[in-house]
């Protein structure tokens, strides 16, 4: 599968935090499924006007289909990787041993409870409190996968993300076609060629209404399919 | 693989390789002739797969058989993956779509590893078709039923059927002298074993099949005038056609030594048939192409090869290149 590659690719010492908090097998696994991901999604990773690099980030990207955020993070250069981890449903990926195991001893996923969000606990203070300063995050701001294909309205944490936290970059990134391997509702999938693209850093500009942003945010999402 | 016939077909493809290449390299570093650079570029990149080709084969050829029916199979699975990805399917098909990749596929080309001409000649267009048909309506989506169906349909067809019988004319008895008297002397009928015969066989077709992509292309440039269907391909010339259909003969008349069954005008006869059929299947794959508005397969997603731009002439020869020696070799598969 492609790697991308990148000699510009900026490598830091890993911080150990996350890696002594993985087993061998768990981290074994991850890099099992990702490779097995990669290969039946035959999916192709492009960097536009954008590198990798293992500065604190927001990756925020379309969502259609739940391998979303494993080819997301699989297609990160591993040293992005291991400070990289994706945000996920509650509801979804506690239910059930195997995927609370993935979830979290192999994913290390944030997850967020959809149905039960308080005031003083809000996803967004509980996202800037776990990734500290050194971890990435990978958020779906349409909050749901689209059944159609198309990119929905984006929801507001994105904005509240940035505004709490002004200096992380937000890496618009593009997944196509992975709708059709594995659609909703679907669990056996179908090998199509898929490809991620990730386009270059936003932020919120200084005073920036929320709708702007936002609207702004996902004209970026957009205009990778395009290129 | 040391047999003299093998090795001077070898040796003479790569010296052909090396004479190409040489010139590729050549108008690359003089663009001031006056020649067009994008041409230059597709030529180059056209020579470097030639090379994988040659590779990748002599690999498969070198590890045997079943090395070669397994790389294939593995072919016509990343061709069908870019037919279906360009391909427009609804949420419908997808668990036929499963079937067809993970069972059908596999299925078939182990029917080809185990020489079931009987079964595998009949396995995709009958049970395949019958598959894809009842499961999609299974699916309970309608919309435009028998368009969807055919699509994924034609797919197999070409990218799995079509090239598999490459793969199967490893298989094929073919009588050599020497064979033919060792079985007239035991009284048995010819084996199936693969011999080093069947593998200049397969090299021949797939020789012949990339020289007349080249010439249709050269003589098109050359003297092409009148464009087989505009709306199409826009350098496919009648001229071309022509043109390689006649250097095809004459190369494979002069190869005839290395495939084994061919008398000389048979040969060319094959030439000019394998010539005609790339043709054909140039020109389909184009038409798919021109409909989804896409130049080629390797463009679909960024980054991918294209294995389907390769292969859509040797889809359309192979089996017509098969049955055409089943002919000329006199001999019944089981």
């Amino acid at each position: 599968m492609l790697s991308p590659a990148d000699p510009h690719l900026t490598t830091r010492p890993p911080t150990s935090a996350q890696g002594a908090g993985r087993s061998p097998v768990c981290h074994a696994a991850g890099l099992t499924l990702a490779a097995i991901a990669r290969v039946l999604s035959g999916a192709s990773v492009r960097w536009i006007s954008s590198q990798p690099d293992t500065c604190q980030r927001v990756y925020f990207s379309n969502h259609t289909s739940h391998l979303d955020a494993l080819l997301i993070w699989s297609s990160l250069p591993r040293s992005v990787r291991e400070r990289t981890r994706p945000v996920a449903a509650k509801d979804y990926w506690s239910r059930g041993a195997v995927r609370r195991w993935l979830a979290e001893k192999v994913f290390d996923a944030l997850l967020i409870d959809r149905t039960d969000i308080k005031v003083h606990q809000s996803p967004v203070d509980l996202m800037l409190r776990e990734i500290g300063d050194t971890k990435s995050l990978i958020v779906f701001p349409e909050g749901s996968r689209s059944a159609t294909g198309e990119i929905g309205e984006f929801k507001s944490g994105l904005y509240y993300l940035s505004k709490k936290r002004p200096e992380l970059e937000l890496v618009p990134v593009h997944v196509d076609n992975l709708n059709r391997v594995l659609p909703r509702g679907e669990f056996l999938p179908v090998p199509m060629l898929s490809c991620i693209t990730f386009g270059p850093p936003l932020w919120l500009e200084q005073g920036e209404p929320k709708l702007d942003f936002l609207a702004r945010a996902r004209r970026a999402v957009m205009a990778l399919k395009e290129s | 693989m040391n047999d003299p016939r093998t090795l001077a077909l070898i040796v003479g493809v790569l010296a052909l390789l090396a004479i190409v290449t040489a010139v590729g390299q050549f108008l690359r570093r003089h663009p001031d002739r006056g020649l067009d650079p994008a041409a230059i570029r597709s030529f180059n990149s056209r020579i470097r797969g030639w090379w994988i080709m040659c590779t990748v084969l002599a690999a498969a050829f070198w590890l045997g058989t079943t090395a070669t029916v397994v790389l294939f199979g593995l072919v016509s699975f990343w061709a069908l993956r870019e037919f279906i990805t360009l391909t427009p399917t609804r949420l419908g098909d997808h668990r036929a779509l499963f079937w067809v990749f993970f069972a059908f596929t596999p299925a078939h080309y182990v029917l080809v590893g185990y020489d079931r001409y009987d079964v595998f000649s009949v396995f995709l267009p009958l049970y395949g078709t019958l598959f894809v048909l009842a499961r999609v309506a299974i699916a309970g989506d309608s919309k435009r039923f028998l368009e969807r169906t055919a699509k994924i349909q034609a797919g197999l067809m070409v990218c799995v059927y079509c090239l598999s019988f490459a793969a199967a004319l490893l298989q094929l008895p073919v009588p050599t002298a020497a064979a033919t008297e060792a079985a007239a002397a035991a009284a048995e009928p010819v084996t199936s074993a693969t011999t080093p015969a069947n593998f200049r066989l397969l090299f021949f077709l797939i020789l012949l099949v990339q020289f007349a992509d080249c010439m249709q292309y050269v003589w098109s440039r050359m003297i092409g005038r009148r464009l087989v269907a505009a709306s199409v391909s826009s350098n496919r010339t009648w001229e071309g056609l022509l043109g390689s259909a006649v250097s095809t003969s004459l190369l494979a008349s002069a190869l005839w030594w290395a495939a084994p069954p061919y008398q000389p005008w048979q040969a060319a006869l094959a030439g000019f048939v394998i010539s005609l059929m790339g043709f054909a299947g140039g020109m389909t794959m184009s038409a798919i192409k021109r409909d989804r508005g896409v130049t080629d397969y390797g463009t679909l997603v960024t980054g991918h090869g294209g294995v389907l731009d390769r292969i859509d002439s040797t889809c359309f020869a192979a089996p017509v290149f098969y049955h055409i020696t089943l002919l000329v070799a006199d001999v019944a598969v089981r």
